[in-house]
């Protein structure tokens, strides 16, 4: 029992209440908001640390024994998510407190962020598959708070959208849990796995797994459901954009890996070339879109999309080598992704316009900024010594390894496509000349600066040190298809089953 | 807001109705049906009968409270009742209960008392929704007080 699981969620519930509870103390309550944060940090930190050394861990909520009451389990997976979630809100807090603007100056500002956070370590965390729906309701509302904050009507139009496509994706995800209890009896995931391998009702579960799929599958934005995203990201203000970038999307691709990799390991095997395929049709179709685009954060958004089939190919391998390099190449994209808004986000705040036409001569006029874009661009192209190459890499390693050679090929392609439509930024605004007077502009502040500046060098660190954390992602990928392991972990040594009948007793 | 005089007779005579129900809703709920959601709904609809019979501004002045600071310490207050077994090394939220039941009021424990921080968050959140969105002049244009010969409660 490792009861110090219900603490990254009881940190940010109190933080984000005393927040707004302090709401006119405004150091007050910007303390507890980051206090919360950091202690998520470090824990996310020691967990990762924990669960690498000592395996699996869980805890039960209210003491209620497996499978009736909801389990809380972290291993290797989820760990890392969470690490990850909390290092890029402390970005994003930092960020958000050098900026200006009236949004950033909202009294519900960051304490909305805080509840963001707990709504994805509640998803990282849950063992039952109700209560993820229950934390990604709680994300959602968080999430449709941000994006339209402000009020203005850009914001309400491309929120629209996204609040009513994340409806039709929660809503099949609850019909899925219906009819998954309706078929097994049960909603803790170990217990689900054990029953869905036992029950052998081929048609009704490949349902189910669609709707599944649907479901994670719009809030992932894979094709042909990713419509919403380059519509509603770039409305709210960067620092919005760069958290929703790194944790809204990755959480349902996290969602398909454990929904996959546990509950429904047999349906993964049968629709495996359907994953891949979309994995394929979202690079090509995310990149191609981002060519079309001139603007710094609709481009970067496009490339949400085309990561994204990255992320879910790795789902596709349907082998603990494809979800370790899913994993990995996640991981890498969610701090990469996160950095390039920042920067492109400070040059927005800048020059006042995120227009590529208007802009021009950033490099000269800010070099240390074009440094780490440089970089970054680099690491999402897939170029050593940076991260995204050891993720890119694991994944094509894996793909030819199972003779997947097509998707591997366009995996390939599209990386060399993305690092194009990335120079294209590169060269509009930091390289061109630009028409006008750049003297007159302010100077980039060191706060907008830094935090993308940290999650680029986090990916150079990542990038050198690949070789432990491509250890750990085996691990992690290894964990995330091993059901027997985890009812193990979750129910006792026997398996769930036989604590239900030992229970029942 | 409806100028109807049988609704305004009639929510005057409900607000305490539907507050002693809220609480009695409230302090049942850990066994029977109820629960302070339930009764965070009950309290907050005798608040919201007001402001659909008199308006936002006469349904603040009824029962003043913030009810957006009323939320923020209900989830404090709910979350705080997990605490207990969690320093006593049990999982968070596990149910602790008094050995004896308080005449009068029944069983008392923490699942009780995480109820009435459910109680407070409830009625804070539906309330300031309510009244926010009946406060928007576009919506809403009209508003007008309980006029002084229809015995509206004196504030």
């Amino acid at each position: 029992m490792a009861n110090h699981l219900f603490l990254p969620f009881i940190v940010p519930i109190f933080g984000a209440a005393l927040a707004v509870l302090l709401g006119q103390r405004r150091p007050l309550a910007r303390a507890a908001v980051l206090a919360s944060v950091l202690f998520n940090v470090g824990y996310g930190g020691w967990l990762l640390w924990l669960v690498i050394s000592g395996g699996r861990l869980v805890a039960q909520a209210s003491g209620w024994p497996a499978p009736f009451g909801i389990s809380l389990v972290a291993d290797a997976l989820g760990a890392t998510m969470l690490l990850v979630a909390a290092l890029l809100m402390l970005g994003t807090l930092l960020y958000g407190r050098a900026s200006t603007g009236p949004i950033y100056d909202s009294p519900f500002y960051e304490p909305l962020l805080l509840l963001l956070l707990l709504g994805v370590s509640g998803a990282f965390l849950t063992g039952d598959l109700f209560n993820l729906y229950v934390w990604f309701e709680v994300l959602l509302m968080a999430s449709f708070g941000l994006i339209t904050l402000g009020g203005t009507r850009a914001q309400l139009v491309g929120g629209l959208k996204y609040v009513v496509l994340n409806l039709f994706g929660s809503t099949a995800f609850l019909i899925g849990c219906g009819l998954i209890y309706g078929l097994a009896g049960t909603l803790n995931m170990a217990h689900l796995g054990e029953r869905m391998a036992a029950l052998r009702q081929p048609g009704l579960s490949t349902a189910i797994a669609g709707l599944f799929l649907f479901a994670f599958g719009s809030k992932a934005a894979i094709a042909p459901l990713f419509f919403w995203l380059p519509d509603s990201y770039h409305t709210p203000p960067p620092a919005v954009t760069a958290i929703f970038s790194g944790l809204m999307t990755k959480v349902g691709v996290y969602a398909l890996y454990r929904v996959f990799g546990i509950v429904l390991p047999g349906e993964l095997a049968l629709i495996a070339p359907l994953i891949l395929a979309l994995a394929g049709v979202t690079m090509v179709v995310g990149v191609i879109g981002a060519m079309a685009q001139m603007n710094i954060r609709r481009i970067l958004s496009f490339h949400i999309v085309s990561q994204i089939g990255y992320s879910i190919m790795g789902l596709g391998l349907a082998s603990a080598a494809g979800l370790a390099a899913g994993l990995l190449f996640t991981t890498h994209v969610m701090i990469v992704k996160a950095a390039l808004f920042f920067l492109g986000g400070a040059v927005e705040q800048v020059a006042g316009t995120g227009d590529l036409k208007k802009l021009g001569g950033m490099a000269r006029r800010e070099p240390a900024l074009a440094t780490f874009w440089f970089l970054g661009i680099l690491s999402l192209a897939g170029i050593p010594p940076m991260s995204g190459f050891f993720g890119k890499l694991a994944l094509l390693q894996a793909g030819v390894a199972q003779g997947q050679l097509l998707i591997t090929g366009v995996a390939a392609g599209v990386s060399l496509l993305t690092f194009f439509s990335m120079l294209k930024i590169w060269n509009e605004v930091f390289w061109k000349k630009s028409y006008e007077d750049m003297s007159k502009l302010p100077r980039v502040p060191l706060g907008l600066l830094l935090p993308g500046a940290l999650l680029v060098l986090l990916s150079l660190a990542i990038g050198v040190g690949a070789g432990p954390i491509s250890a750990l992602s085996a691990q992690a990928g290894a964990q995330a298809l091993d059901l027997s392991g985890y009812a193990q972990a979750v129910c006792g040594a026997g398996g769930c089953e036989a604590a239900v009948s030992d229970l029942m007793k | 807001m409806y100028d109807s005089v049988i609704l305004r007779s009639v929510s005057r005579l409900m607000l305490p109705i539907l507050l002693l129900l809220s609480v009695f809703m409230l302090l049942r709920g850990h066994n029977l049906p109820g629960g302070g959601f339930i009764g965070g709904l009950v309290a907050s609809c005798a608040v919201i009968l007001q402001m659909v019979a008199f308006g936002p501004t006469f349904a603040r002045r009824v029962l003043p409270a913030n009810y957006l600071a009323m939320a923020a310490v209900g989830v404090i207050f709910a979350a705080s009742w997990g605490l207990p077994a969690l320093l006593g090394g049990q999982p968070f939220l596990t149910a602790l209960w008094l050995p004896e039941p308080i005449p009068g009021v029944g069983k008392i424990g923490t699942p009780v008392l995480f109820d009435v921080g459910v109680f407070l968050t409830v009625i804070g959140v539906t309330t300031q929704i309510a009244l926010l969105l009946s406060e928007e002049p576009l919506l809403f244009p009209m508003e007008r007080g309980p006029a002084r010969d229809e015995g509206a409660p004196r504030a």
